[in-house]
């Protein structure tokens, strides 16, 4: 309180020296009150096509301790990769592919990753299926709008195989940045068909109906979750990744249509 | 005109501190990222990665598309400007509010609202759709709607502001020698605001040329088809951030160009 009081003299005195002064206090203020009150929110990084799922286990994680508080940043994990090699600030990492997965382990970024879902694709059109379609094949039709999502996003990268290994060349309309983008597109019938994942055909019921893909012509990917190196909430980020990896947390996952690693 | 001494005197003395510090930051609000962006910029391999194929189609379709988008603004924005400027009706400002909707909206809500008005299954889009077979979303047509969109505001509103301070006295001075109201328009006012209008056109194709958020909301992102330069840059930062640095510097360097061209009229050049 005295700092206070002789700052405050100071902004009155010399006010360029005082209000850095100041600023100063405010900033130790608020370093120290991290350091000595609630731990800070888990901040966690998923790929978009966990969004429902994490959302939920971030609640049942907050039920079991009231003190904690879990965050999430959703988008394509290519563009999550991106942002922590520069520096974003995380305390936990789950990317849809163990390619984006495996770029932050060799930048010493995350500590051992433990694999926790997995999940197919399929083929998702608007509510009724207005354009008919009713395979793979079709989505090589000029006449329909197809999406997919961009090949820089595993969901792009995995819509290229499950294509390639069908003999399908797709006639392309859009590359949406992550798989919840095209999913909208198609949900709002913008879109006549569009490969996404499993899941997410099950998490948009109602707006977009799925279509199986022939295991023959489906890939797979699992699903891979890793506390940072440097977390700010170690605690909180290793609590979360036990969930995920506990009994509840893999029902969760389940509900969600998941299937386990 | 020469000051009093003591006035000159005081504007050579040092500025106060508080506000030299505040300014120096402001300064750096805007020099740090550019000076960021630069010092990852690969120099040497700068013009391969420019001549690439995504970044050939990204810029020929930037540059078709915004300039479409611009040509339009100006058939739709001139008149409309005149018409907020010289007719007086009721419900004048709300469409002046209108016209800065753009401007102010988050570039992506405008392409959620374009895709609910224009989309296969919007408001218009669809009785087009059904009557043509035609729909605007991941089309090049696409794109230039949600240029025209966010573009269209800052032709409006610099040609609304030229027209409101013009001197009103040369319009009534033809009008009092026989010219109609259309060649007064044509022969007196255009004339006479030709400069706000050429900064206006300006201002809304560079507006045009950075669009994103609408773009990639309502037209998608398709390369050739509808991945313009901002897209193009997008995506880049996950495959290849020397590219996306490349095509960055190409937006740099053309605000740059417009800034150079537009000084004196957004600010004293001293």
């Amino acid at each position: 309180m005295r700092l206070y009081m002789v700052a405050m003299r100071l902004v009155r005195a010399r006010p360029g020296i005082g209000i850095a002064i100041l600023l100063s206090l405010v900033a130790g203020a608020c370093g120290g009150a991290a350091a000595e009150g609630p731990a800070p929110a888990v901040m966690v990084f998923a790929a978009a096509s966990l969004s429902d799922a994490f959302v939920d286990m971030g609640r049942a994680l907050e039920a079991t301790d009231p003190g904690l508080e879990v965050r999430f940043n959703f988008a394509g994990s290519s563009t999550l990769r991106e942002q922590l090699l520069n520096g974003a600030p995380a305390d936990v990492f789950a990317p849809a592919d163990p390619a984006n997965m495996e770029a932050l382990r060799e930048g010493g970024l995350v500590e051992q990753p433990a694999a926790f879902a997995r999940n197919q694709m399929a083929i998702a059109v608007p509510a009724g299926n207005p354009a008919g379609v009713d395979g793979l094949a079709d989505l090589a039709a000029e006449s329909l709008l197809i999406g997919l999502c961009a090949p820089t996003v595993p969901c792009g990268q995995l819509a290229g195989r499950v294509l390639e290994r069908a003999g399908v060349i797709a006639a392309v309309d859009t590359e949406e940045p992550d798989v919840r983008a095209l999913l909208a597109k198609i949900g709002a019938g913008e879109l006549d068909a569009g490969i996404v994942y499993a899941t997410d055909v099950q998490s948009a019921a109602g707006a977009v109906e799925g279509i199986p893909i022939p295991a023959a012509h489906n890939v797979a990917t699992t699903y891979p979750i890793a506390v940072m190196v440097g977390a700010a909430n170690r605690e909180g980020a290793a609590a979360f990744l036990s969930l995920v990896l506990s009994e509840p947390g893999q029902a969760i996952m389940s509900r969600y249509g998941f299937q386990a690693p | 005109m020469t000051l009093p001494e003591s006035s000159s005197h005081r504007l050579r003395r040092r500025p106060p501190l508080p506000l030299l510090v505040a300014a120096v930051f402001g300064v750096g609000v805007f020099l740090v990222p550019l000076v960021g962006l630069l010092s990852r910029t690969p120099w040497t391999r700068l013009g391969g990665l420019l001549e690439s194929a995504m970044a050939r189609e990204a810029m020929m379709l930037s540059l078709l598309t915004s300039l479409a988008a611009t040509v339009i603004s100006v058939i739709l924005g001139v008149p409309l400007a005149w018409l907020l400027a010289r007719v007086e009706f009721a419900g004048r400002s709300v469409i002046r509010g209108l016209v800065i909707l753009p401007m102010v909206l988050p570039p992506v809500v405008g392409g959620a609202a374009l895709l609910f008005a224009l989309g296969r299954r919007g408001l218009l889009g669809e009785p087009l759709y059904l009557a043509t077979g035609f729909s605007l979303p991941f089309s090049i047509w696409g794109v230039v709607a949600a240029n025209t969109f966010v573009a269209l505001p800052f032709l409006v509103l610099t040609l609304d502001g030229a027209l409101g301070g013009l001197d009103r006295r040369f319009e009534q001075a033809a009008a009092s020698l026989g010219a109609g109201p259309f060649t007064v328009f044509r022969r007196v006012t255009m004339p006479l605001v030709r400069p706000s209008l050429l900064a206006g056109t300006v201002l809304a194709w560079a507006r045009a040329l950075g669009e994103f958020g609408a773009t990639i909301t309502f037209a998608g992102n398709l390369p050739g088809r509808t991945q313009t330069l901002p897209l193009a840059v997008f995506i880049a930062l996950e495959s290849d951030p020397d590219a996306a640095v490349a095509l960055s510097l190409v937006l740099v360097a053309v605000s740059l160009v417009v800034i150079i061209g537009l000084r004196g009229r957004w600010w004293r050049v001293t």
